[in-house]
């Protein structure tokens, strides 16, 4: 499964994008850093870092929901022969809730407290497919059943209150969902609710895009959510894609020490009782800037000369994508 | 004591310190902002003439040195020799206003310890018991808020007859169900915490407890009422003597009474009404504005 | 729905009946006896007696206590000293004016601060934000007397566009059947009637509304602005909605639940400022009446005023906390 293909037609193509964050009398943040990748239908792709990298900025360019001031967005990021950065705000109106969906992390929160659910599916039905009355109820109704809402017909006059963690985002992803969008970019979707419900919630995710065809656009910190659900992966760290593999590559070989940071990084049930734990040295807050050199450099095991004095640039070799000076090797590799 | 007692204390101990550090961070943004600025230079002006008023003022309020000069239907307006005009019966206005200052103040600040003083009290026995004497407490604050304001105070005028006292009383009254709320709200809130537990669990007594710690924690916003309160005590000190309740002796300028004299007069004398009502205005903005960036400055949700 | 009101109207009987048992306490505290207070300067010996043995003055405190219960209840507080009416006919007929201009203030403080706040917070740090902060600061700290006197000499005395005071322009010989100057108009085929009313109204509704106006439109602002910042008002831009959907449904639902709290706050505001607005305009209403009580010591009057108007307050609140059960649903589920 190749990352990177210039010559195909992808569904969403993001190109060199970057957000910096601008405030009076201060320097620019940039919360991404040129970053691209693409994705087909039907592929599911795993967008992985910490917070502060930049995965949830990136998700939220892409759907055009960043703040008006304050905020300088470059790159271009094509979806259906257009360049969604300069679409006019009418025409991505258009395009969120019925081509490109999103999902956010908090379901309590998501939710409009003081408005019913069947009314908060039903005016997605109603914007973009024009549904009203019985018609916009019945397909609201099989709305939450899809995703797995027991007795959707009394949910629809229900508050958001009235239900379950679980069942707020099972409803969340249906309203994502009522229009078969084309794309779903689901922003930690399980990190706000319990480890048994998470593993439900990332089942009903991986079915209903496989059954609809869609594509899947998953950001996360959790590399286990990302083995069970994505074909490929991106790594980001410090507001730049540093690794990008397929799934199996990237598990049973990762490049980066970042990557391999985060794998070694989670406990396992295997290793011998009273082993330590190998969490990443250092804090996210440990940057280095990257017009410095690497951003990961200060918190690097494998950190060399170059790293402090340039930039990696970002090399394709064997359908992957590295951006490093001193890559982990693996242990059977010969050196070139 | 065991570890987790340990690090409970040690975390308490912090929040010692983070509310110190919130304190001073506060002060900082504070001696920079110009509104507040502007507000504390009101509230100093305001201080000042009222304490240097025999100073400032060039006549004896009581004193009519105009009284020559003056018929019901010539009140002269301000002018070299009396910057801000006579009064009906040939006193001067300048004089009148700089002494209602102290008038003013007097009352404001009195009213504003008698209030806090019940209030606070009544806050933290309804904060430190809970329980019944809460409940009870409760339920008296709920009784005195269901009344407005300014009829309770007249209420309690007519009671205690006209006086500038039963207008000091009259308003701290009125403000006494705000600062128990205040106070019970924090304390409730404080209950809760973290620190508290700690501290009751190691065996301290509830009594350090809340003199030693939830006490000093629950000032910031008290402190900000306290301000944002002498406004309102302000105005409410010069609606009740509008109204005739306070002092009825004529010499005693009050801001209020001024306006009050000057219905009859508002077409051909309006400077009568303009200068005391002034004042008044700049009084109470200058604690509203502290008052307000004080809030801003201590309210952890604003900081950035 | 009902459950809810039931017990917040159960709420209210222990505060209905510490407030008669402190008003029953402040009549007896006054100085020189209540019969004195009750009577004023017609207090003959024979007079006092009478009023003892008409109110049971003689008789232990409890006892005392019911008959003013009752008294209350039948709406009996005896006869004004000044007038020598009945308190409850002094009621009609003062009532319906300062009601109709608490209403007319409200409309003011609500029709104008809502919509300010609302489009101050959505320009935030512009000049509209900026100026409705200033304005909402600044009126709180101008007494409402002062800003009266202001409106008036400016546009009644000064510039006569307005009237100076009263309710009516009294060549208009209008009937006043409900005692609300405006509907009467209406009811009586006599729009010029209303038109007049309502033009009286307009300075006494300004200077009562001034304050409960700066309040809104702080509150409003301070509301919008946490609600704009909201992750459902997020979700509802990634579903694509329209703007006024969103404004709609998600922001302004949400953002106005503190705005009609504070709008049952602000009834002891405008009850507290009729007293002062309304003798500036000389407005026939409930507070130039209390003024005047005050100074002639109609107590018969203040009692039975002060009950009533605390009882209103009390059940205007009342009705503020129903509206909101009935507009958050999560309040409801308890």
């Amino acid at each position: 499964m190749s990352v990177t293909e210039p010559a195909a037609d992808h569904l969403l193509d993001v190109r060199g994008l970057s957000v910096a964050f601008t405030r009076k009398g201060r320097r620019d943040v940039r919360a991404v850093d040129g970053v691209s990748f693409t994705v087909d239908a039907g592929q599911t792709m795993g967008l992985v870092g910490e917070s502060g990298s930049g995965k949830s900025v990136t998700s939220l360019a892409v759907m055009g929901l960043l703040p008006k001031r304050g905020v300088r967005v470059g790159g271009e990021v094509h979806f259906d022969g257009d360049d969604l950065l300069t679409l006019p705000p009418e025409r991505m109106r258009d395009i969120r809730g019925r081509d490109i969906a999103m999902v956010f992390q908090d379901p309590m929160s998501s939710l409009n407290p003081v408005v019913p659910i069947g009314i908060q599916v039903t005016e997605v039905l109603h914007r973009h497919q024009d549904l009203r009355g019985d018609a916009a109820r019945t397909a609201a109704t099989e709305s939450l059943a899809r995703v797995g809402i027991p007795d959707p017909t009394r949910r629809l006059k229900e508050y958001p209150h009235q239900l379950s963690g679980g069942m707020r985002q099972r409803a969340l992803i249906a309203m994502a969902l009522a229009c078969r969008p084309r794309l779903l970019i689901a922003d930690e979707p399980t990190t706000a609710l319990d480890v048994t419900i998470q593993a439900q919630i990332l089942e009903l995710l991986k079915e209903l895009v496989r059954d609809s065809g869609a594509a899947l656009v998953m950001i996360t910190h959790d590399l286990g959510v990302i083995a069970g659900l994505c074909d490929t992966v991106h790594v980001m760290y410090g507001g730049r894609v540093v690794e990008s593999a397929g799934r199996r590559e990237l598990f049973a070989e990762p490049r980066h020490p970042y990557t391999g940071g985060l794998l070694a990084s989670v406990p396992r049930l295997d290793a011998p009782r009273g082993a330590p734990l190998h969490p990443i040295p250092g804090s996210p807050t440990d940057l280095l800037p990257w017009s410095e050199g690497c951003a990961f450099a200060p918190r690097c095991p494998n950190r060399v000369e170059p790293c402090t004095e340039s930039p990696p640039a970002l090399e394709s070799a064997g359908g992957r994508e590295l951006r490093c000076y001193n890559p982990l090797v693996a242990a059977e590799e010969v050196p070139a | 004591m065991s570890l987790a007692q340990v690090e409970a204390t040690t975390e308490a101990a912090k929040v010692g310190e983070e509310g110190g550090s919130l304190r001073r961070d506060a002060w900082r943004r504070l001696r920079r902002d110009p509104v507040a600025l502007v507000g504390f230079g009101i509230i100093a002006l305001f201080v000042l003439v009222a304490i240097f008023a025999p100073w400032i003022a060039p006549y004896d309020p009581a004193d009519r040195p105009g009284a020559g000069i003056v018929t019901p239907t010539n009140i002269p307006g301000p002018s070299a020799e009396f910057w801000f005009g006579l009064d009906e019966l040939g006193r001067d206005e300048f004089s009148r206003v700089v002494f209602g200052a102290r008038t003013s103040l007097l009352v404001g600040v009195v009213a504003l310890l008698l209030g806090m003083a019940g209030g606070l009290l009544l806050g933290i026995l309804a904060g430190a018991f809970g329980g019944k004497v809460d409940t009870v407490i409760m339920r008296v604050v709920d009784v005195m808020l269901s009344i407005p304001g300014l009829l309770m105070a007249i209420a309690i005028a007519a009671l205690l007859g006209r006086s500038l006292l039963s207008v000091m009383i009259a308003i701290a009254v009125i403000n006494i169900p705000i600062f128990a709320r205040l106070l019970r709200g924090q304390m409730l809130a404080q209950r809760g915490s973290d620190y508290v537990l700690a501290a009751t669990s190691l065996g301290v007594r509830r009594r350090s407890i809340v003199l030693g710690h939830v006490l000093p924690n629950s000032m910031s916003p008290v402190i900000v009422q306290a301000t944002l309160t002498l406004a309102t005590a302000i105005i409410e000190a010069a609606g009740l003597s509008f109204l005739g309740l306070g002092s009825p002796d004529p010499r005693v300028p009050e801001w209020g009474l001024m306006l009050a004299n000057t219905q009859r007069y508002l077409a051909s004398a309006p400077h009568l009404a303009f200068f005391p009502g002034v004042a008044i205005v700049i009084a109470a903005l200058g604690f509203t504005l502290l008052g307000e960036r004080l809030r801003e400055a201590l309210d952890p949700k604003y900081r950035r | 729905m009902l459950r809810f009101v039931v017990r917040r109207l159960l709420q209210l009987g222990p505060i209905l009946l510490g407030l008669s048992l402190l008003l029953f306490v402040w009549l007896r505290a006054l100085p020189g006896g209540p019969a004195a207070a009750l009577l004023g300067e017609r207090a003959t010996p024979e007079a006092v007696a009478r009023i003892e043995e008409l109110y049971g003055l003689d008789q232990p405190w409890y006892v005392q206590y019911w008959k003013f219960l009752v008294n209350a209840v039948r709406l009996d507080f005896g006869n004004s000293s000044k007038t020598n009416r009945p308190v409850v006919e002094e009621m009609l007929r003062t009532f319906p004016a300062t009601i109709e201009l608490g209403t007319a203030a409200l409309i003011f403080a609500i029709g104008i601060g809502v919509p300010l706040g609302y489009f101050a917070a959505r320009r935030y740090g512009r000049w509209l934000d900026n100026l409705s902060v200033s304005g909402s600061l600044l009126g709180v700290a101008v007494p409402v007397f002062f800003l009266a006197y202001i409106l008036k000499y400016v546009f009644a005395v000064r510039l006569g566009w307005l009237p100076t005071g009263g309710r009516q322009d009294p060549r208009m010989d209008a009937e006043h059947p409900t005692g609300f100057y405006v509907l009467d108009g209406i009811i009586t085929a006599n729009p010029a009637a209303s038109l007049d009313a309502i033009v009286h109204l307009i300075l006494p509704a300004i200077a009562l509304g001034a304050i409960p106006l700066a309040i809104i439109v702080r509150i409003t602002r301070a509301s919008v602005l946490d609600v704009v910042h909201e992750d459902y008002v997020r979700t509802a831009e990634a579903k694509g909605l329209y703007e006024r959907t969103i404004t709609r449904r998600h922001v302004l639902r949400n953002a106005l639940l503190p705005v009609v709290t504070v709008i049952g706050l602000t009834a002891g505001l405008l009850f507290s400022g009729a007293i002062l607005t309304e003798t500036v305009f000389a407005w026939d209403g409930v507070g130039r009446f209390v003024y005047e009580a005050i100074g002639n010591r109609d107590y018969a009057v203040l009692q039975g005023f002060i009950l009533m108007i605390a009882i209103l307050y009390v059940l205007v609140n009342l009705a503020v906390d129903v509206s909101y059960g009935l507009i958050d649903p999560r309040v409801r589920v308890q």
